[in-house]
C-alpha cells in the first residue's frame, strides 16, 4: 500500500492542459506537412515526383502534393537537387474532404470544418466511436491508444472506443482494407445506427498508403465505398494531430486553437 | 553425406548477414532435407525459415529453401531442394516445427505436404503471383474448424474485429463451462501482399512497405531488410550508422516492452501500473521520434545506413531523458511484484513447457521465459551487438509471470545497453549515397535482428539479373501464434486477455 503511494506521488499527475495550455513540444526532427518552395524549382525536374514512394506529388499542371498519400518520409527531401523541400512542424493535418487533401505548392491546407449543427449538437460533447482495424499495420492504432491514457486523457472531450457498434455514433478506420477484411468492415458500418460518422486515420485508410498498388487492398475506406466524414493524414498521424481533427470536427477547437466553453478547472480529472 | 563429428556438414553454414552464391547452397532430395530437419530439431537447431520459391530458369519447377538456426554454434545453415513434383512427402509428423511452414507452401504455391496432419489456410490468401482477376481468393473464415462434442460442451467465436483498438483475427475455443480445452486461431485478415510486391524489386516503395509489415517493429523489420540488401551488394555501412541502428532497436523494445506490461496490469485490474506504463510508453516512443522525428522510427533506417545521426548534444538528451525513463519504469513496474493480487494472477497461468516451446520452435522472450537461452543479439550478433554484448534475459515456469519478468529484465538491459551505446557513439558518418543498390545476382542473403518479440529472419534471394526473385519475411509470431494457442490449453477463457497480451503477437507481421 506504502509502496503505491510512493510510486504515486513519483509519477505526478501528468494530463497535459493542451487545448487551454500549449500542445506538447514536438521534436525537432518531427515532419509535418512537406513544403515544396516552387522558386527553386528547376525548369522541368521532377526528381521529387519520382523518387515519392506513393505518387503523392504531381508535377504537371502545378506542384501539387496530396497528404492522402503522403508517407512524410524523407524520399522526396532527400532526392531534391536544390534543397526546396522541407517538413513543416504543423502536426494540423485532418481535412473535411479528400480534395482538400491535395495541395498546392504555396496553399494554405483546408483543415477540417466543424460538423453541421443537428450533427455537432448530437456528438459534440458526446461521440462514441467503433475502431475497425483492417489492413495497417498496427501503429495508428497504437497512436489511438495512446490517446486514451492518462497523458492525453481524450475521455475528458467525451470521446470514448466502444466495444460495440450498436452502442456507437460512427466508426474510426485504420489500415487500407484488405480483402480479406472488406466483409467485416461493411457489417460494422451496418450495424451502427444512423445517424453515423466515418473516421479514416492514416495514409492507409485515406489512400491504401505505402500498400495503395497492391492488389490484396482496395485502397483505403474511399476503396471500400464508404463516406468519409474527417480525413487525418499520416504515417501515422501524430497523437497530437488525431485529437486536433477530432477536436475541429466536433467545434471544439476555436481559430486560436482553444477550446469553448472548457475553463482549466474543468479541463482537469 | 553427414559426418559424425558434424552432423550438419553437407548444409553450407554462413553467418548471419552473409550473402552466398545459389551455385553453393547444396541441393538435397526432399526426403534427405526432411532428415536433416528431424537430426537438426533433436539437436535443438530451428527452422529460421523454410519456403518455397520458382527461379528463372527453373522452367516453372518449384523448389524449397530451408535456413536452420544453430544458436550454439552461431552460425545458420542453407540447403535447397528440387520439388519433383507439387506433391511432396510432409515433414510435419515427424518435426512439428515444419507445420506452418508447409501450410505457407501450399498456399503461396499449391505445393502439397501429402500426409500433413492439418493443411488448413495460412492467411485466406491467393497463390503468389496468381491474376487477381481470375484466381479467386478463398473465403477468409471459410474453412474446417476443430470441434469438441459432449453435453454442455460449446464454442465461443471472438473477432475479426475486436472490442478495443486491436489489429483482426478469430479466434474459436472449445469450451466447457469457463474450461478450455481448445483455442483455435484463425488469420490472414490483415494480408496486404507484401511479400508479392517485393518480387521484381527493390523498387521505391519496398523500404516502406517493409517498415510498415508490423508498424510497431518498424526498426526490426527495416534492418532486417537493409542487412539483406546491403549483404547482397556489398555496401558498407559505417560505425555510427551500426550504433543508431542499434539504439533505435532497444527503443522499439523499451517502448513495447513498457507498454504491455502496462496492458498486462491492466488486464488484472491493477490500475496505477496500468496508468503508468501506458505514459511511460510514449517517453520511448518520443526518443524515438527525437532521433529521427517519427515515434515508430519510419525513415531512420536506410540501406547504407542510417537517415540521421545522433550529435553530442543529442546524446546527452538522449542519456538524460532514457535516465529519467528508468526511474519512472522502475517505480511504475517494481510495483507488479510486490502486489500480491497481481502475482496471484500472473503465477501459473498460461504456462508453457520448455518441451512445447521447443517443440514448436518459439522465439524471443516468449521462448526464454521457458528457459530457453537464445536471442539473435547474442547468438547471431550483427551490427553493433558484434562488438558490445548483451546478456540474454529469461525466466522459468513459461507462465504469464515469467513472460512478464522476461520482459522487465529486457526493459532494464536495453536501457543499459542504449546508455553505454550513447557513451562510445563513434563519430557521425554523412548520410548514405543515394544510388540504387547494385545487387549481385543469384544470390541469397540471409538477415536475422532479435526485435522485440523474438527473431525476424529475411531471405532475399535474386535472378540473374539480380532482382528479388524471392523474398521471404519470417515474423517471430509466425512461430510463436502456436505458442499461445497451446498455453490456453486447461486455462479458464477469461485469462485469455491476459494470456494474449503476454505474447502480444502480431497479425500484420503473420498476414503480411
Amino acid at each position: 500500500m506504502l509502496r503505491t503511494l510512493l510510486a504515486r506521488l513519483h509519477q505526478r499527475h501528468r494530463t497535459m492542459s493542451y487545448p487551454d495550455g500549449p500542445p506538447p513540444a514536438l521534436p525537432g526532427r518531427f515532419r509535418g506537412r512537406p513544403l515544396i518552395d516552387v522558386a527553386k524549382c528547376p525548369d522541368d525536374c521532377r526528381v521529387c515526383a519520382d523518387a515519392c514512394p506513393t505518387e503523392a506529388i504531381a508535377i504537371d499542371g502545378g506542384v501539387r502534393v496530396d497528404l492522402g498519400r503522403c508517407l512524410f518520409c524523407t524520399d522526396c527531401a532527400d532526392a531534391c537537387p536544390t534543397g526546396a523541400i522541407t517538413h513543416s512542424p504543423d502536426w494540423r493535418l485532418a481535412t473535411s474532404s479528400r480534395d482538400a487533401l491535395v495541395v498546392a505548392a504555396g496553399e494554405e491546407l483546408r483543415l477540417a470544418n466543424v460538423l453541421d449543427e443537428r450533427l455537432r449538437r448530437l456528438f459534440g460533447r458526446s461521440l462514441r466511436l467503433r475502431q475497425v482495424s483492417a489492413g495497417g499495420c498496427n501503429a495508428c492504432e497504437a497512436d489511438l491508444n495512446v490517446l486514451s491514457t492518462v497523458g492525453w486523457d481524450i475521455a475528458r472531450f467525451g470521446i470514448q472506443v466502444v466495444a460495440s457498434p450498436r452502442h456507437a455514433d460512427g466508426i474510426l478506420v485504420t489500415g487500407c482494407i484488405s480483402e480479406n477484411m472488406t466483409l467485416a468492415l461493411r457489417k460494422t458500418w451496418d450495424a451502427v445506427p444512423p445517424p453515423k460518422l466515418v473516421i479514416a486515420v492514416g495514409a492507409c485508410a485515406i489512400s491504401g498508403g505505402p500498400f495503395r498498388t497492391n492488389p490484396q487492398q482496395l485502397g483505403g475506406v474511399p476503396g471500400a465505398g464508404l463516406p468519409v466524414d474527417l480525413f487525418i493524414a499520416g504515417c501515422p498521424p501524430h497523437p497530437l494531430t488525431i485529437l486536433d481533427g477530432m477536436l475541429r470536427m466536433l467545434g471544439r477547437l476555436q481559430r486560436d486553437g482553444r477550446v469553448p466553453g472548457l475553463t482549466p478547472d474543468t479541463a482537469r480529472p | 553425406m553427414t559426418t559424425r563429428s558434424d552432423p550438419f556438414a553437407a548444409l553450407l553454414a554462413i553467418r548471419n548477414g552473409d550473402a552466398v552464391p545459389w551455385s553453393r547452397i547444396p541441393e538435397l532430395s526432399v526426403a534427405a532435407l526432411h532428415d536433416v530437419f528431424v537430426a537438426a530439431t533433436d539437436a535443438e537447431l530451428r527452422i529460421a525459415a523454410f519456403f518455397a520459391l520458382r527461379r528463372g530458369g527453373d522452367a516453372g519447377a518449384l523448389r524449397m529453401l530451408a535456413v536452420l538456426a544453430d544458436d550454439a554454434h552461431s552460425r545458420l545453415l542453407l540447403a535447397g531442394a528440387h520439388c519433383p513434383s507439387l506433391e511432396v512427402d510432409s515433414v510435419t509428423p515427424r518435426c512439428p516445427q515444419a507445420q506452418l511452414f508447409e501450410r505457407e507452401m501450399h498456399e503461396q504455391f499449391g505445393l502439397t505436404p501429402a500426409g500433413h496432419p492439418w493443411l488448413k489456410p495460412v492467411r485466406f490468401a491467393r497463390p503468389l503471383h496468381a491474376d487477381p482477376k481470375t484466381a479467386a481468393s478463398p473465403s477468409i473464415g471459410v474453412a474446417d474448424f476443430y470441434r469438441l462434442g459432449g453435453e454442455g460442451v460449446h464454442e465461443v467465436a471472438v473477432g475479426p474485429v475486436h472490442a478495443g483498438v486491436i489489429e483482426p483475427g478469430h479466434f474459436r475455443f472449445q469450451c466447457h463451462g469457463e474450461h478450455v480445452f481448445h483455442l483455435e486461431i484463425s488469420l490472414g485478415y490483415q494480408h496486404r501482399g507484401v511479400e508479392e510486391a517485393l518480387l521484381g524489386g527493390p523498387s521505391r516503395g519496398s523500404i516502406r512497405q517493409i517498415e510498415t509489415i508490423a508498424g510497431d517493429t518498424s526498426i526490426g523489420h527495416a534492418t532486417a531488410y537493409c542487412h539483406a540488401l546491403e549483404a547482397l551488394a556489398g555496401r558498407h555501412v559505417p560505425a555510427h550508422a551500426h550504433v543508431v541502428r542499434a539504439i533505435a532497436l532497444e527503443l522499439e523494445r523499451l517502448a513495447n516492452h513498457c507498454g504491455d506490461l502496462g496492458a498486462l496490469a491492466g488486464d488484472v485490474g491493477f490500475l496505477p501500473t496500468s496508468a503508468y506504463c501506458g505514459r511511460i510508453r510514449g517517453d520511448f516512443l518520443n526518443l524515438s521520434a527525437l532521433l529521427c522525428g517519427n515515434r515508430f522510427g519510419r525513415s531512420l533506417v536506410v540501406p547504407g545506413g542510417t537517415r540521421f545521426g545522433i550529435d553530442a548534444a543529442m546524446a546527452a538528451e538522449l542519456r538524460s531523458r532514457l535516465e529519467t525513463a528508468r526511474a519512472d519504469v522502475t517505480s511504475a513496474v517494481e510495483l507488479l511484484w510486490t502486489t500480491p493480487s497481481v502475482l496471484a494472477r500472473f503465477e501459473n497461468t498460461g504456462a508453457l513447457s520448455s518441451e512445447i516451446a521447443t517443440v514448436l520452435g518459439l522465439v524471443g522472450p516468449a521462448a526464454r521465459a521457458c528457459g530457453e537461452e537464445f536471442d539473435v543479439r547474442a547468438d547471431h550478433p550483427s551490427g553493433a551487438f558484434r562488438f558490445l554484448q548483451l546478456p540474454i534475459a529469461t525466466a522459468q515456469g513459461g507462465d504469464v509471470h515469467a513472460r512478464a519478468f522476461v520482459r522487465w529484465l529486457e526493459i532494464q538491459r536495453s536501457i543499459a545497453y542504449a546508455q553505454e551505446l550513447l557513451s562510445v557513439l563513434p563519430a557521425p558518418a554523412p548520410a548514405p549515397s543515394r544510388e540504387a543498390l547494385v545487387l549481385a545476382a543469384d544470390h541469397v542473403a540471409v538477415a536475422l535482428v532479435e526485435g522485440w518479440r523474438g527473431e525476424i529472419c529475411h531471405v532475399a534471394s535474386t535472378d540473374h539479373s539480380g532482382r528479388l526473385d524471392r523474398y521471404k519475411v519470417v515474423d517471430p509470431s509466425f512461430h510463436n501464434w502456436a505458442g499461445l494457442a497451446m498455453a490456453l490449453r486447461g486455462q479458464e477463457i477469461s485469462d485469455f486477455p491476459l494470456c494474449n497480451k503476454s505474447f502480444n503477437l502480431s497479425y500484420c507481421g503473420h498476414d503480411l
